[in-house]
């Protein structure tokens, strides 16, 4: 896998707008032929990175290689392998859905008309109806219908689903899911983490223009820490004196404590001891991970403390959205803000 | 979308509290409305206002006798110059207040109605266009606020008119523009601009766009203009039919009449009646009138850059292609008459004596391209600038994000500009050269006109080089395009009148282009001015490379 080429190769990219920094330092690699997302919060510099990507800005300094390619000096031969759903799309209000399609497709470089008719069809667009007649996540159809109906090797996909519902989502899922397996490599930023983590092989997450962390999902959890409930026949006692055990509760037979990713094992060993009855077990979702990361905000924000079950409602929101719950509830909010200080270690 | 399930009852059977709850918050929108029309506003009135002064005040220069103002009300008397102004009934006391009334109150009406049919439409159909009306809706507002407190605005806007225009004309010291005439006339203007802001409130209810909105409500302008000149240059009833024909029987200065500005007020309190009832019968964000389908797939000559910039600006052509088109042939009906009209007037004379020329008349077609030509330039403006419209309003990142370079995406609107120019001043031409030719009976004078308004195009595309520098290099200013149609105007047709002196016609484009009929052809300014446009659009492109795209 590493020896593959890079599809996107993003490195200390910087960009200003007056006053604000929006890149500060930026770096992103996406191999060829993975589903890499692409987290961070609102203002994070998501779209600013996917519009350098595209040539439309060009950055103070770093270097962005897209295809290969330079992205501002050769936006054109890049644009024609590749394909843009922004995150706001605007349509022309007097132009139907289907014109809008077509315009973009053939300006790319072509359109396979039967894709198109059966992408249409699953997203149950009607493409006859004006631009201005469109709501929100119809716009957002058009432009996914427009990117998807294109052989590009590439699909840069800014927030695509925000305004879609649920049904359209799993139809969302499924048609970069058929890309993916048609070797295309897709860019997905958003920030609805159920999303993510059900399609991306890999994730970088960034904050105030700066990546904070990438990797594979598994390294990440690996990386941060588990929750463990657990009812035993016996108190466990000793838990506390372990490294990198954290916040135990004990409540009579049942614990509940935090466990570092590397230090799970000794763990386990000490509730054996103790005659495990039951054991559940919660891999750290990408809440978690985010709220890692941007908990000192929160907390800057007057979230305090309720974190825990904020997260808890916004992750089953995400996954009710999705269509599925997957039953990983994690209603504990063990490190929130008080972990933040740990974050951006790890690249 | 916001519409409960269970449908309020028309407002016609609801009890007077249900009314007065439809009208919750108007007061509040109304302040905002005013808030946010706090630089719009003030701008059309004020320029309404200085209009309406200058005009006054150059009447008094041009027309300074007693014989002058008789042989004006003469030449007044052709059917051609009653329909370009006014009831003949002016024409019985000719003083300087009829003369203001008789060739601006139906004029200014149309100007009054654009503004009033604008405002109401930006605070209504605009605001739900665009979903903002939702967000208002969904507050502790009436359903009938937004249209309530657009319509107070507009009667704000009008009345503020009518005073500043009664208090400035007053002002003027113009013997028989005295102040009772004064405030009739002002109260012509917010007469019309009422009964056209009640027209858009109804037509507001019908199209669910903007532009729809607002095109249908100039189309019923435009109609009461047309039935009042057919009206005052044969059967008057026409002109009872029309509420610019009502403002004009006012007789400000002559009769100070108030009764037909009464219809005004009436038929405008019927219309905005008839829009709060047709507001109550549709949902918020839909028209009356539903919106039609548009084709599923998208044309070949639409996918290509020129194709698509001429779809989207295809409104926008036809509308001053047909407009300059009536504009060429209204001055072609009357230069027949031109030399009674204009022949006792020593200022336009010698003006035009300094045009040179073999006859009054082709001196007067070569001023009168001047206007046509600032007329094309705004025309040149807005096409050139909508790429820029296109890039605020975030539709350009799309297209530039696919196998599209910027030069031809740009590239696509400037040619929609450059050749609309050309198209423009032919439609100008032909219109002037048909009319006057059917008038004179001179057939030769077709060809000619049609070549004095394309020798303009030239000077047409150095303002789309203007725009497009500001558009490559200064995006967020690109407002200043504007300066050039208005310096042309202001040089190029007040200049000859006021006679300024000779180098602020240099700076205008138009001041280089050879005068035809009146002048022989001269190549060499064409040829310069098509190399300044080509350096300026050359170097709009260059700019726009390297800049980054407006992003929303």
């Amino acid at each position: 896998m590493t020896q593959e080429p890079l599809a996107i190769e993003v490195s200390g990219l910087q960009k200003s707008f007056g006053a604000t920094r929006a890149l500060d330092g930026l770096d992103l690699s996406v191999r060829t032929g993975e589903v890499h997302g692409f987290l961070g919060p609102n203002g994070a510099g998501k779209s600013t990175t996917l519009r350098v990507l595209l040539g439309l800005m060009r950055s103070d300094a770093g270097a962005a290689r897209v295809l290969g390619l330079d992205p501002w000096g050769r936006a054109v031969e890049v644009h024609r392998r590749l394909a843009y759903v922004p995150g706001d799309v605007e349509l022309w209000p007097n132009l139907s859905g289907g014109e809008a399609i077509d315009l973009l497709s053939r300006l790319r470089g072509g359109i396979d008309r039967r894709r198109r008719d059966e992408l249409i069809d699953r997203f149950d667009l009607d493409p006859r109806k004006k631009g201005r007649a469109y709501s929100k996540g119809n716009r957002q159809k058009v432009a996914i219908v427009a990117a998807l109906a294109s052989d590009a090797e590439l699909l840069l996909l800014d927030e695509p689903t925000s305004g879609l519902d649920p049904l359209m989502e799993v139809v969302f899922q499924d048609v970069v899911r058929e890309a993916k397996e048609a070797g295309r490599t897709v860019l997905l930023s958003s920030h609805i983490l159920a999303q993510v983590e059900k399609l991306a092989d890999r994730v970088s997450i960034i904050r105030r223009g700066r990546t904070v962390q990438s990797g594979t999902l598994a390294e990440m959890r690996h990386l941060t820490r588990t929750t463990v409930e657990a009812e035993t026949e016996r108190p466990a006692a000793g838990l506390e004196a372990l490294p990198g055990v954290h916040d135990v509760t004990l409540d009579g037979a049942r614990v509940r404590f935090a466990v570092d990713g590397g230090r799970l094992d000794a763990a386990v060993r000490v509730l054996g001891e103790a005659g495990v009855r039951s054991l559940v077990s919660h891999p750290p979702t990408l809440e978690e991970l985010m709220l890692r990361h941007y908990g000192d905000e929160l907390a800057a924000n007057g979230h305090q403390g309720a974190d825990g079950h904020q997260g808890a409602d916004a992750r089953t929101d995400a996954a009710d959205a999705a269509g599925t719950a997957d039953g990983t509830g994690t209603a504990d909010g063990t490190d929130g803000t008080g972990a933040a200080g740990e974050a951006g270690a790890v690249r | 979308m916001t519409t409960t399930a269970t449908r309020p009852a028309p407002v016609t059977a609801a009890s007077a509290p249900a009314l007065r709850a439809a009208f919750t918050g108007t007061g509040t929108l109304l302040r905002f409305a005013l808030r946010r029309d706090r630089v719009r506003l003030p701008v059309w009135l004020l320029a309404l206002l200085t209009g309406t002064l200058a005009t006054a005040n150059s009447y008094a220069t041009l027309y300074d006798s007693p014989e002058a103002r008789a042989t004006a009300a003469r030449t007044m008397a052709t059917p051609a110059a009653l329909a370009m102004t006014g009831p003949r009934h002016y024409l019985d006391d000719y003083t300087y207040g009829a003369m203001l009334s008789h060739e601006m109150v139906g004029f200014m009406g149309v100007l009054v109605g654009l503004m009033s049919v604008l405002i109401v439409t930006r605070h209504t159909r605009d605001e739900e266009e665009t979903g903002r009306a939702e967000l208002i809706r969904s507050t502790v507002v009436g359903r009938h606020a937004q249209l309530a407190a657009a319509l107070g605005l507009a009667v704000l806007a009008n009345l503020a008119l009518a005073l500043l225009l009664a208090a400035g004309l007053a002002g003027l010291g113009i013997e028989s523009v005295d102040p009772a005439g004064s405030l009739v006339y002002g109260s012509t203007h917010a007469a019309a601009g009422v009964v056209f802001a009640g027209v858009a409130a109804i037509t507001a209810q019908i199209t669910s766009s903007t532009r729809g909105a607002s095109g249908l409500a100039l189309a019923v302008i435009g109609a009461a203009y047309i039935l009042r000149a057919a009206g005052d240059t044969g059967n008057e009833a026409l002109s009872w039919a029309s509420p610019i024909g009502w403002t004009q029987r006012a007789y400000p200065y002559l009769d100070d009449r108030w009764w037909p500005l009464l219809l005004c007020v009436g038929a405008a309190a019927a219309c905005a009646v008839t829009g709060f009832l047709l507001a109550a019968r549709r949902d918020v964000g839909a028209g009356l009138r539903p919106t039609r389908l548009g084709r599923a797939t998208a044309s070949r000559a639409l996918t290509s850059p020129v194709g698509l910039a001429l779809r989207l600006q295809r409104g926008l052509l036809a509308g001053f292609g047909a407009g300059l088109f009536v504009m060429g042939a209204m001055y072609g009906s009357i230069i027949g008459d031109i030399e009674d009209m204009l022949g006792s007037v020593d200022q336009i004379q010698e003006a035009l004596a300094e045009i040179g020329g073999a006859t009054l008349a082709e001196s007067f077609a070569a001023m009168v391209m001047v206007v046509i030509a600032v007329v094309s330039m705004i025309y040149v403006v807005m096409a050139t600038l909508r790429a820029r419209a296109e890039e605020s309003g975030g539709r350009a990142e799309s297209l530039l994000s696919t196998g599209i370079t910027r030069t031809a995406w740009l590239g696509g609107h400037l040619t929609v500009a450059l050749l609309g120019a050309v198209v423009m001043q032919l439609l100008a031409g032909l219109g002037f050269g048909l009319a006057a030719a059917a008038a004179t009976g001179d057939h030769a004078m077709t060809g000619d006109l049609i070549a004095a308004a394309l020798v303009h195009v030239p000077a047409l595309w150095t303002a789309a080089g203007v725009a497009m520098v500001l558009f490559g290099w200064l995006p967020r200013a690109t407002a200043l395009a504007w300066v050039v149609p208005l310096y042309a105007f202001v040089v190029g047709y007040l200049g000859q009148i006021l006679r300024f002196p000779e180098w602020t016609a240099d700076v205008s484009p138009l001041g280089h282009v050879p005068q035809l009929p009146a002048a022989a052809m001269d190549w060499t300014p064409m040829a310069v001015l098509t190399l300044v446009a080509a350096g300026l659009c050359l170097t709009g492109f260059a700019g726009f490379r390297r800049r980054d795209l407006d992003t929303k």
